[in-house]
């Protein structure tokens, strides 16, 4: 194993972690929610076939924060320049993956990897587990390939 | 009041993912890439975000109500199924292939990134298969 130092920032990662953490803490505590980005979203579009009274707005607001965030950051000067290297065609596969997946598994990165983890259910360990094993073998097979 | 407060909870959720690296598919991947050359920096975003949230659930579960009067909508469900495991290894294959997950997808897309708005659209449309497939399932038990 050799370690990317070029690419490695362990402080702001880690003060960025501090804030989801924030956020989080925020949420549960004043909403009663958990923060799982893909419950959040999947709430809505369920909405769509079956609507549910009371489960719109808050949903709403939430993604408008995550939408607004980078704008944000651009007036407080940090401005991300994301390296997307997937083609369109991989995008759609990817992105359809994850809608699939986290639909069926109940959860993301968010929802079991940080709120049930954090809550020690044994639910999130095991989801966490195989999305995170998927995602390295995936990137290994694919590197493997190009 | 509570909408007002899930805005600010996404936003500061936002920033969060944003200068954790977490918004930079490149950076993703990098740390995926464990028989590569390995960046272990969002092991550090898991460690920063749990350290904070473990305490905010330690005390969350024991209330009946949020500090807001609402009522607590935590999950319950704790055994582990064939439906989690294999929806978490579809995600996960998702993940490793555009580096994107929901969270971050969100925010390249509110950056305007055209790439990030076709991978959200993709994943929508994979929620919505799923929530069809879902409720013809269910008609198709109860009937």
């Amino acid at each position: 194993m050799t370690i990317d130092w070029a690419h490695f920032t362990p402080w702001t990662s880690l003060a960025g972690g501090l804030l989801i953490g924030v956020a989080v803490a925020m949420f549960v505590l004043l909403n009663g929610r958990v923060a799982g980005i893909s419950g959040i979203v999947g709430g809505l579009v369920k909405g769509l076939i079956s609507p549910r009274s009371g489960e719109i707005g808050w949903r709403f607001a939430f993604i408008g924060g995550l939408l607004i965030a980078p704008a944000l950051m651009r007036l407080l000067g940090t401005s991300v320049v994301p390296r997307i290297d997937a083609s369109f065609p991989t995008l759609v596969a990817a992105g359809l993956a994850v809608g699939i997946g986290t639909s069926y598994g109940s959860g993301c990165t968010s929802g079991h990897g940080v709120c049930g983890i954090s809550r020690l259910s044994p639910r999130s360990l095991a989801a966490t587990a195989a999305f995170m094993l998927a995602g390295m073998a995936t990137v290994f097979l694919w590197r493997s390939l190009a | 009041m509570s909408t007002l407060w899930a805005f600010l909870a996404g936003l500061v959720f936002g920033i969060g993912l944003i200068l954790s690296g977490m918004t930079d598919p490149g950076k993703v991947i990098g740390f995926l890439d464990v028989a590569g050359v390995w960046d272990p920096s969002l092991a550090f975003v898991m460690l920063g975000a749990i350290l904070v949230s473990f305490s905010a659930f330690m005390w969350a579960e024991r209330r009946t109500r949020s500090l807001l009067g609402g009522a607590m909508h935590l999950p319950q469900k704790r055994d582990i199924d064939a439906r989690l495991i294999a929806g978490s290894i579809v995600f996960g294959i998702g993940w490793g292939l555009a580096g994107f997950c929901p969270g971050p997808a969100l925010v390249s897309f509110g950056s305007g990134q055209d790439k990030a708005a076709v991978f959200v659209a993709a994943m929508l449309i994979g929620m919505l298969v799923y929530a069809v497939a879902e409720r013809t399932r269910r008609a198709s038990t109860s009937a």
